[in-house]
């Protein structure tokens, strides 16, 4: 336990280390941008605000003070959790990114069963067949998946089951025109399908090739070939013996493709015009809205950390031979 | 990069063993090399196909609006009558070279700082290290896309996020590589034996290093494409009067519901098979290149 302990501490550390480079590089990043922040707040109204306006303006915002003052400024809202407003959404910034998050979180979770379930099981399936016809186009599949672009995946998707065959709705979180109170489960979940499920096609060809690899690997082991002497059958040591070894590579995995998750979300909800936080980071960037971008790329910074720091516990708890203490 | 591979298919000639009833189709080695060399030509030709094709097509021509696949037009046409499949190999070959740009100061990017990392003293190297872990420590896409907004969007936006965001692959790859060899007994030997650092890198670091740089590079190409593609789909990349791929499945995202199928399908199909043909080429290129499978 003392070393779980230890070992969360100094991630935490490395974690803190990390935003405060992350909060460096992006400042400069952004303050680097010849994009004049003035002009992207005052947007269409540009006639109607004048040079004495926008010197106010500048100054509210300390647009005049040097680079080094304003970053400190700046760092010390943050510090206190004050992200800035957004000016796209008119909220602030956490509130944005709660409200959006949420709906990206139903997406991605969903995604992220269904390509861990599938994953696995088209790996196990590929593995336990290994050369025969099924094998080779479960890996015909995976590679192909592997270097199709996410956005025309879901373009394909959308024209055959929204534009042809009709089964779900072409774009939005919700039927358009009904409240957000109205809105049933069913329709949120009819909603989400598609999204969810082309974003899970992404991740599935990494995990079922890691799979099918270890799986091969253990059948090909003497462990087995004992097991098979014993009586044991094919599926028998597919259960008993690779089951628990291929979690390991697929847990890992799986936590650690949080930020490819996030990255195709962007896209996805792109295509299917979903509001959730990917839609937001796109708007953000267009509109220069960058208290918001800024409040992303932190949010998203802590989202694949805690991923990658999952898949670390994870080894911790399925692998015996590398739990805690135990090594040097 | 075909230097390497004409040494090699001089050591092809010696008699192979023929396999029994099926066509002959040469031993692996020849294979590979067949499909690299495939691969590279049709890599050749779509980079200069815009050039090849001229803008025939490209001109609006409203009297052939919204026309399906054809014989004549196996693109069809769009809603301003232009010919899909002139756009879309416009499209390719535009990719092409911003992939070729991008993918190339990238992968040098990855080379100095891998082989800095592992030559130069420890401070450096965890500078280097650390370096890494900041730029994967953000999804991609959000990275690429703040640099992009950083930089103020448009083609230069593109290439600078494209090319600063795909080199860490290749340099931890390399830092690996140029650890494990400058460890290894016969460079320690080399040094013994009085030879200066330069010379060493020259006779034994470069000739490992060279092959593994060249397959990284050519795998660094499917990334780099789909990347561009996505953030000009996303209306953050190439301005959308050039007809480049992530612009026309942007545009065909709007005639969707309009059961216009052709304008998205068939360029992401051309998209696919061209980061696909990297792919396979990378492959055999590391086929090839690797001591441990060259044998074969």
């Amino acid at each position: 336990m003392k070393h779980i302990w230890r070992f969360l501490l100094q991630k935490f550390l490395h974690f803190l280390l990390l935003l405060v480079a992350l909060s460096v590089i992006s400042f400069v990043l952004v303050s680097l941008s010849p994009v004049n922040p003035v002009d992207a707040y005052i947007g269409a109204d540009v006639m109607r605000v004048g040079a004495e306006q926008r010197e106010l303006i500048a100054q509210r915002w300390g647009l005049d003070q040097p680079m080094t003052t304003r970053f400190f400024l700046w760092l010390g809202q943050v510090v206190q959790g004050n992200l800035g407003t957004s000016m796209t959404y008119n909220q602030t910034v956490s509130q944005v990114i709660a409200e959006r998050f949420e709906a990206s979180l139903a997406l991605m979770g969903l995604a992220w069963l269904f390509s861990g379930a599938f994953g696995v099981l088209l790996g196990i399936v590929a593995g336990t067949e290994e050369g025969s016809l099924l094998d080779r186009v479960i890996r015909t599949y995976a590679y192909t998946l592997a270097s199709a672009p996410a956005f025309w995946i879901a373009l394909l998707l959308l024209i055959i089951f929204s534009v042809t065959l009709q089964v779900t709705p072409i774009c939005c979180a919700t039927p358009p025109g009904t409240l957000a109170v109205d809105v049933t489960l069913w329709q949120k979940l009819h909603h989400l399908l598609l999204p969810a499920l082309t974003l899970s096609v992404i991740g599935v060809a990494n995990i079922a090739l890691h799979t099918r690899e270890k799986l091969i690997e253990i059948l090909h082991s003497n462990y087995a070939l004992f097991a098979y002497a014993q009586g044991e059958t094919t599926t028998g040591v597919v259960l008993h013996h690779g089951l628990r070894n291929v979690a390991l590579p697929a847990i890992t995995l799986q936590f650690a493709s949080l930020g490819e998750l996030f990255g195709g979300s962007v896209l996805i909800e792109k295509v299917f015009n979903y509001p959730g936080l990917g839609d937001a980071t796109v708007q953000a960037a267009l509109r220069s809205d960058v208290p918001l971008l800024l409040g992303i790329v932190f949010f998203s910074a802590t989202f694949v950390f805690i991923g990658n720091t999952l898949a670390d516990l994870s080894y911790q708890i399925i692998d015996p031979r590398i739990r805690f203490g135990k090594s040097t | 990069m075909t230097k390497p591979a004409i040494a090699i298919s001089k050591e092809v000639n010696q008699p192979p063993t023929k396999p029994k009833g099926l066509i002959y189709w040469g031993n692996r080695r020849s294979r590979t090399l067949a499909i690299a060399l495939l691969c590279f030509v049709i890599f050749s030709t779509l980079l200069l196909g815009a050039q090849l094709v001229g803008t025939e097509g490209l001109e609006i021509a409203l009297q052939n609006r919204n026309q399906p696949p054809s014989l004549a037009r196996p693109f069809g046409t769009d809603w301003l009558g232009r010919d899909m499949f002139a756009r879309t190999l416009h499209g390719l070959s535009l990719s092409l070279w911003v992939g070729l740009l991008t993918a190339i100061c990238s992968a040098v990017i990855g080379l100095v700082l891998g082989t800095l990392s592992a030559t130069m003293n420890s401070k450096v190297d965890a500078a280097i290290t650390w370096l890494i872990d900041v730029f994967l420590s953000l999804p991609h896409l959000v990275l690429i896309i703040l640099i992009a907004f950083a930089v103020g969007g448009g083609v230069p936006g593109l290439l600078i996020s494209v090319s600063v965001t795909h080199w860490m692959g290749l340099a931890r790859l390399l830092r690996a590589e140029v650890l494990q060899i400058k460890n290894s007994d016969y460079v320690q030997l080399s040094y013994k034996l009085g030879h200066s650092s330069l010379w060493i890198a020259r006779h034994h670091l470069l000739p490992h290093l060279i092959p593994q740089f060249i397959v990284g590079l050519v795998l660094l190409f499917p990334h780099v494409i789909l990347h561009e593609a996505g953030l000009t789909f996303l209306g953050l990349g190439l301005p959308p009067e050039i007809p480049a791929i992530g612009v026309i499945l942007r545009e065909a995202m709007r005639y969707l519901s309009a059961g216009y199928w052709w304008l998205g399908v068939l360029p992401g199909v051309a998209l696919l098979m061209a980061v696909k043909l990297f792919d396979i080429l990378g492959a055999s290129l590391r086929l090839l290149l690797d001591p441990k499978t060259s044998q074969e």
